[in-house]
């Protein structure tokens, strides 16, 4: 049968698949798809002939060229949920090793030993940077981690409020509607500065820092979920754990956070990995994937997927939740990043981006027109600030971009004339004094 | 001291027992702003506990971790539903140009024209391929495609007021995350039989299709790596009963333009790109799992889709969008990946992608039906079911053999899945495949069988020379350990 | 295998009478299917069950069955022991792989249920 081609992808040559339809019994595959309904067999499709690999290449260097990004000239400010990092050459060299990358789920792990026990070191770093009990292997991304924090502590208390501070970004509790749609789950908003709560919501739910960058005070609004019979969920940037108080110092019930800034490209939104940690007594309603440390029958160490049956290919429609695939190898990137930078490393990236931070805000500040509060106002805060800009954030940004300067997100929905500036170790003081020497020119004209 | 033999004396300490105080894998630049002041030290952590270790011995621990790995890329694989497939180098190259892993998903349009234009083209790609031309590429997973599916099959049964229709039909064969993803949705689920050769009992769906179906959900082909002789009819009862069809897309990889799903009566479908579309899994992911739909469903597809309008590319919001099932845009480096991927293979590419694949499924199934009980006897997809019942009644079950293969080096089957079939092997070896390999497995396969009667002590205590002989997977459980620690 | 002394439901859980409170666990065909039990999940002391109601679960590294009351009554005990130590439930079912003790409401529902010759049966 002359139907089939010849691909560098698919070795059977028209000889061996006349051997093997001979072995099976049949002239052809039409034989073999007799249940495929005969009038919509082999439809037409519109899609273009195959390409070489060379021009594949062409193809893709030309859409490539057409986004801005570093390697055609521009500079960055843009955080609000993904940032821009320095990833090391050692998280490169180990994720091209075809053993990690081309390996299934750890579902026969005699032969998965690699991805169990780099994800053991995952939940592990995980722990340490949060100070938490116990994490699992790693959620989707950061809001769905959130989402399925706040889940689990409805399930824990069996109650259907969820809390969420409005400081949050409106990712997080927009992922969790999209979650918890058709369940029986409400949402309130908590303003920020709340002295006290209702007293029966599941869980406050906080991100620190927040969406315009501040450190949230995590352990009065801890004190007083656990006041009111709620849980205490914190997502957390994880950076910033190099230097601020993680929240296992709080007694927080649930931790959760997006791993993409451990070494993970930007990548246009993902793939990304969700960090979820929480206390050892709410263990066995945590979701996702989780690798536990046993032993062989020669006793040696090895690492095994443990406490499965709260997962969905065993509970089906009882599952703590319906993840199957989620990011293994996402995580593995973390877990080559943190273990590069290490502990001094990690203090030292945390405090990189503080100063760079801090001191484009100075600068920022100073100009007319454009006021930092965060900057003087003993506000705690990361590596993002809002700027109240004088004239509209789109007409600034505009004008930023034909300098190729990319800038911050533009927040005017949530701050008048906002613009959420994030600054990491990867800005170069010249680029900052750049961005700062532009908005003063720009903002001068507005 | 003992002399090394290999395998035996691979050295598996953790990152932490392998630390030094003072030894760094790495250097950060100086600052070169003028000093600021830190926040009160009450916010500040007292110290930090994280490996201290040196450069080498990150990429050494690492590199010998890779190899204790089983993977496409060193071993056959050929485990049901999951189309282990090679991952083209060339897809991992491409998304990880500059141009495409550095550019942030919040970045204005008119500076990320190529990324959105490749998610343009993706979608339609996808669109024609399963005759569902409304694509959304956010979810992050099939499952996430899934619970995406069933919220836009409700959101289009309460636009029309039709707010009684609270259940899924799912046949009893179905993958786990069927009934999950339902449950998530606050779908009642229903369980349609399978008849005795696998297929969807017909009658039993037509007693159950009612004014409260809100979707049935099909795998096609089934979890039996079976098509539905009785497609036609079956969409028909759901439609005729005012229900939406969707259909799990995980298998994929037998239909690639031999049929249009959507000729064939279904409504929604998620597909796996880290499965049909050869994107690497990655040892449990990332995976991506776009949500297709008819164009009448299209108006509730999650945000954002990408769409080609006058003057360019923009990310859209559908007009009656579900929302945003996740934080951003999918995973856009597998979406490149798998777009490379189709462009590579091209319209008859695909094809023969599908063709190869159901020959070398059915050659297994030929070659190994004299010793190992078939699910259903008849020709199958791209996937064979086997069942290792008789196996059983001589002492030895599915997941002996499993083991066993180990030794052989080729990844198990995937083991009692489907839950109707006793002692089920699932095998799909894929188009990726030789012929040498499909003879090599029918051969080993054959030779445990022999085993059975002749060294049955050899497939109890498999597997035998690995890094891992079996583990303690009750120990595990009963008494956990998650993390490192000092003691 | 099946202790003449017990009664027997159809979920596989065993009955044992001491005066009206009846000690519950599960048999030796329960816990061979379900192969190491890893984990156990009872009711707390004074919780109401109804006949052939779910009181828990009981869980393997594999599997993961509802535990179904053969009587009515009230939970007076439930297994610590059991619980700190599942696998007694492998290997000691009938005796320190105990599970709840409830004081039944309707010792007549009692006849309903098998004895072991009848149960031995049910597994053919």
């Amino acid at each position: 049968m002359a139907s089939s081609v010849n691909h560098p992808y698919i070795p059977s040559t028209d000889l061996e698949r006349a051997k093997m339809l001979g072995a099976i019994g049949v002239e052809s595959l039409d034989d073999l798809i007799g249940d495929i309904p005969v009038e919509h067999r082999h439809p037409r499709l519109n899609l273009a002939p195959g390409l070489s690999e060379q021009e594949l290449a062409t193809e893709f260097s030309a859409i490539a060229a057409e986004n801005a990004s570093s390697s055609n000239g521009y500079i960055s400010f843009l955080g609000a949920g993904a940032y821009r990092h320095y990833i090391p050459s050692t998280v490169r060299s180990i994720l091209q090793r075809g053993e990690f990358v081309t390996a299934y789920t750890p579902y026969q792990p005699e032969v998965a030993q690699g991805t169990l026990q780099a994800g053991f070191e995952f939940q592990t770093i995980i722990c340490q940077l949060t100070g938490m009990e116990v994490a699992n292997a790693g959620m989707y991304d950061g809001p769905t981690a959130f989402a399925e924090a706040c889940l689990m502590a409805a399930r824990i208390t069996r109650r259907t409020r969820i809390g969420v501070l409005a400081t949050a970004d409106a990712r997080l509790p927009e992922t969790l509607i999209a979650y918890s749609k058709y369940q029986d789950i409400e949402l309130i908003e908590i303003e920020p500065g709340a002295t006290d709560i209702p007293d029966d919501l599941a869980c406050i739910s906080i991100q620190s820092p927040n969406f315009f960058g501040e450190i949230e005070d995590v352990g009065r609004l801890t004190e007083m979920a656990h006041e009111n019979g709620a849980l205490s969920v914190v997502h957390v940037n994880p950076t910033a754990l190099g230097l601020f108080r993680p929240p296992g110092d709080f007694d927080v019930d649930i931790v959760t956070a997006e791993g993409q800034p451990l070494g993970v490209p930007l990548a246009f939104g993902g793939p990304y990995v969700g960090l979820f940690a929480c206390k050892m007594a709410h263990v066995r309603q945590m979701p996702g994937r989780i690798i536990g440390e046993t032993t062989d029958s020669r006793g040696r160490t090895g690492y095994v997927l443990t406490l499965q049956t709260r997962e969905q290919h065993i509970r089906r429609e009882r599952a703590t939740s319906n993840i199957c695939t989620s990011t293994q190898l996402i995580g593995l990137m973390v877990t080559v990043f943190v273990a590069t930078l290490g502990k001094q490393g990690m203090k030292d990236l945390a405090k990189l981006c503080y100063q760079k931070a801090h001191y484009a805000a100075a600068e920022i500040d100073r100009l007319d027109g454009f006021l930092v509060e965060s900057s003087g106002s003993g506000t705690a805060y990361f590596h993002e600030f809002v700027v109240r800009c004088p004239g509209s954030p789109a007409a600034i940004n505009a004008a930023l971009l034909e300098r190729k300067i990319i800038g911050g997100l533009d927040i005017s929905d949530r701050s008048d004339n906002g613009m959420l500036v994030c600054v990491t170790e990867t800005s170069l003081k010249a680029d900052i004094d750049m961005f700062v020497v532009a908005l003063g020119e720009i903002g001068a004209a507005q | 001291m003992t002399i090394g033999t290999g395998v035996g004396e691979i050295d598996r300490r953790l990152l932490m027992d392998r630390s030094v105080p003072g030894r760094k894998a790495f250097t950060l630049p100086e600052s070169d702003v003028p000093t600021q002041e830190l926040p009160d030290a009450s916010l500040l952590r007292d110290d930090i506990e994280l490996p201290e270790v040196s450069q080498l011995d990150v990429i050494r621990y690492f590199s010998v971790l890779s190899q204790l790995n089983f993977s496409i890329d060193t071993n056959f694989y050929p485990l049901g539903s999951c189309t282990m497939k090679y991952n083209p180098k060339i897809n991992d190259e491409l998304a990880s140009l500059p141009g495409l892993a550095d550019i942030h998903p919040l970045q204005p349009g008119s500076t990320v024209q190529g990324a959105i234009r490749l998610l343009k083209d993706l979608q339609d790609d996808l669109g024609e391929i399963t005759g569902l031309p409304g694509v959304s590429l956010t979810p992050l997973a099939g499952a996430q495609g899934e619970y995406s599916g069933l919220l836009i099959a409700r959101a289009y049964h309460q636009a029309r007021h039709d707010v009684e229709r609270k259940v899924a039909i799912i046949p009893d064969s179905a993958h786990g995350t069927n009934p999950a993803s339902a449950a998530m949705a606050g779908l009642e689920v229903v369980t349609v039989r399978s008849d005795d050769q696998g297929n969807v009992d017909v009658e039993n769906l037509r007693e159950l299709a009612d004014s409260r179906t809100a979707v049935f959900m099909l795998t096609i082909p089934s979890t039996l790596g079976l098509f539905e002789p009785n497609i036609l009819e079956i969409t028909k009862i759901i439609h005729d009963a005012g229900g939406l069809v969707y259909a799990d897309g995980a298998n994929l990889n037998a239909l690639l333009g031999l049929v249009k799903l959507g000729d064939l009566g279904v409504d929604i479908c998620h597909s796996n790109l880290h499965k049909t579309f050869s994107t690497p899994h990655g040892g449990g992911g990332p995976g991506s799992g776009p949500v297709l739909v008819t164009a009448e469903l299209a108006g509730f597809l999650p945000k954002p889709v990408a769409e080609k309008t006058g003057n360019g590319y923009v990310l859209a919001t559908p007009a009656n969008s579900i929302g945003a099932i996740n934080g951003f845009h999918g995973s856009f480096s597998i979406a490149a990946r798998a777009f490379a991927y189709i462009r590579a293979l091209g319209l008859e590419g695909l094809r023969s992608v599908s063709e190869n694949a159901i020959i070398g499924a059915n050659y297994i199934q030929a070659g190994l039906r004299d010793r190992y009980d078939l699910a259903a006897d008849r020709y199958c997809m791209h996937e064979t079911v086997l069942s290792a019942s008789r196996q059983k009644k001589r002492g030895v079950s599915g997941l002996d053999i499993a083991k066993r293969l180990l030794d052989f080096g080729i990844h198990a089957p995937t083991m009692y899945f489907p839950l109707i079939v006793d002692e089920a092997l699932m095998v799909e070896p894929t188009e990726s495949e030789s012929k040498e390999t499909l003879d090599h497995f029918i051969a080993v396969m054959r030779q445990i069988d022999d085993e059975i009667d002749t060294a049955p002590e050899l497939i109890h205590e498999a597997p035998h020379d690995l890094a891992s002989t079996r583990l303690d997977e009750a120990t595990a459980a009963r008494r956990p350990v998650l993390r490192w620690s000092a003691e | 295998m099946y202790p003449d002394d017990l009664k027997y439901s159809k979920e596989h859980e065993w009955v044992r009478m001491e005066g009206n409170i009846a000690q519950i666990g599960v048999t030796v065909f329960a816990q061979d299917s379900l192969g190491d039990v890893v984990f156990i999940d009872l009711p707390d002391v004074g919780t109401e069950v109804g006949q052939f109601e779910k009181f828990g679960e009981i869980e393997s590294v594999k599997a993961v069955s509802d535990l179904f009351s053969p009587i009515a009554g009230t939970i007076v005990d439930a297994n610590s022991a059991a619980i700190d130590n599942p696998e007694t439930v492998n290997t000691d079912p009938y005796g320190s792989g105990w599970l709840i003790k409830v004081e039944i409401s309707d010792p007549p529902q009692l006849d309903e249920l098998m004895d072991a010759e009848t149960y031995e049966a049910t597994l053919e």
